[in-house]
């Protein structure tokens, strides 16, 4: 293996037969990957597959029965007590998390501060930075999104974009070495998801570690490194998006797939 | 017909009716303001503790919630010299209004505190922030606007309970009047100055609660999103 660790930097992320089930319904199904540093991975699939549950196992918001997450080679969630398998404290869990960030389909913001203050929050409280530092950091990061002139706005005085933006300013604060997103654009307005993308377009091309549960097969085919198709709980196919959306070999795949074609086909007959 | 009102008994006891009312503020102040404390603990502890703890706390509610006023204050009053708690009328009173009140403030502090979406909790908890900082900085201030009505009707009913502090003979406005109804024969007058003070003080209430509620749902500006 040493020839390997060589060539290729150490990921990220690395999820080893992980195993997840409500009682009798299995979630997930010996799922393993890894994400090296710079690496964007989108996960898609029909809903159902286990793609918002496995990303949510990434920051443990789900613990998992079976396998491994490790984050940045650290054991995500659990401790080994004398070859016992045992819950980590919440200080444990969220020191191994503490390079994660998250993004989440209803934004999460908190009504009641202002979109300066979510952002600032974490900066105050668990950084435990001065107020006047955290509000500079804090209006640098809603600056990057492109939202400096709203930042004394209540989340409430937002467009469903600008709150999402928020929310990623909100992660980007703690300097996180991944970033996870899950479905980011799937609460917004259509016309409120090219500006969503875009922030995360710029996020990839700066060599942020993303990974992403998403619909937006334009975005994954143009931005992702690495594509996941998962199914039933199961990692179906895996693969670079050029190869992985012309794959004619797996029909649940192409059944997938042949939706969205379907309902881009307007625009395809028009560039034709 | 008329129903015979003599002015004069009332005036005679001017001064004795406005010390009962007195003591009928402060013990309702100080019994909701230390209920609405035990309340606030007592929801709290609930989401921090364990299952024993919260068992416990259950069962305090339970009882509290189950059970008539009136026979928890004689429980407390007659009973407690029995255990060693000897308490003058007026702490006990204060005492009693404040047990009672913890329980019902608690629950709704306790419905206040679910109420608010789990997705920000989650949110709160990815960034770093501990289970007590997520309850302190993101739940607390919303749970306040949300339960604020509530609280206002709690707060009026402990209002009117103060009144049952008259059979312990803590000398508050009812414990006076019927005193005096008793006496002059009076019960016309005494009986509906009575009415018109707890109405009086009631109104108060509600206003104050719907001013609050107006200030801060404005500032928080949590209607919508």
């Amino acid at each position: 293996m040493n020839h390997l660790t060589a060539e290729f930097p150490a990921p990220l992320i690395e999820v080893r037969h992980v195993v997840k089930a409500f009682g009798e319904v299995v979630v997930l199904d010996d799922v393993s990957f890894a994400v090296r540093p710079s690496e964007v991975t989108c996960i898609i699939g029909p809903s159902g597959s286990g793609k918002s549950t496995l990303l949510r196992s990434l920051a443990f918001l789900e613990d998992y029965g079976g396998g491994e997450i490790l984050i940045e080679g650290e054991l995500l969630g659990y401790t080994d007590r004398r070859g016992k398998r045992e819950r980590a404290s919440e200080a444990d869990i969220n020191r191994v998390r503490r390079h994660v960030g998250m993004v989440f389909q209803q934004f999460n913001l908190w009504p009641h501060m202002t979109a300066v203050q979510n952002v600032a929050e974490a900066l105050l409280r668990v950084r435990r930075l001065p107020a006047a530092v955290a509000r500079a950091r804090a209006l640098a990061m809603l600056d990057r999104v492109g939202l400096a002139a709203w930042a004394d706005r209540h989340p409430a005085r937002l467009s469903g974009g600008q709150q999402q933006r928020v929310a990623i300013a909100r992660a980007l604060a703690m300097e996180p070495h991944i970033m996870l997103f899950d479905e980011p654009t799937s609460a917004l307005d259509p016309e409120r998801v090219g500006e969503v993308l875009q922030v995360m377009k710029s996020l990839a091309s700066d060599g942020m570690t993303m990974v992403i549960v998403t619909h937006e097969m334009g975005f994954a085919a143009q931005v992702a490194d690495t594509v996941i198709f998962l199914d039933h709980g199961k990692i179906a196919a895996q693969g670079a998006p050029e190869v992985l959306f012309h794959d004619e070999t797996q029909p649940r795949l192409r059944q997938f797939l042949q939706n969205y074609f379907d309902r881009n086909a307007f625009w395809a007959r028009r560039d034709a | 017909m008329s129903i015979p009102f003599d002015v004069a008994i009332l005036t005679d006891a001017l001064p004795a009716i406005a010390r009962g009312l007195a003591i009928t503020i402060g013990v309702w102040i100080t019994g909701a303001v230390s209920g609405l404390g035990l309340g606030l603990v007592v929801a709290g502890a609930q989401m921090l503790t364990g299952r024993w703890v919260r068992l416990g706390l259950r069962a305090y509610i339970e009882v509290f919630r189950g059970t008539p006023f009136l026979v928890q204050l004689f429980i407390l009053y007659y009973g407690g010299p029995s255990v060693g708690l000897k308490l003058p009328p007026l702490a006990a009173g204060i005492l009693a209004l404040g047990l009672y009140g913890g329980a019902y403030f608690s629950e709704a502090f306790r419905s206040g505190f679910e109420s608010i979406p789990p997705g920000q909790l989650e949110a709160a908890q990815c960034l770093g922030l501990s289970r007590l900082q997520i309850i302190v900085r993101i739940q607390f201030p919303q749970m306040l606007v949300i339960v604020l009505p509530a609280l206002t009707n709690l707060i009026i009913v402990l209002c009117k309970e103060t009144a049952v502090l008259s059979v312990v003979t803590v000398p508050e406005l009812t414990f006076v009047l019927t005193g005096i109804g008793t006496e002059k024969f009076a019960f016309v007058e005494t009986l509906l100055t009575l009415c018109v003070c707890y109405w009086l003080l009631v109104e108060l209430a509600s206003r104050l609660g719907l001013m609050v509620e107006h200030r801060v749902s404005r500032f928080l500006e949590l209607s919508g999103s």
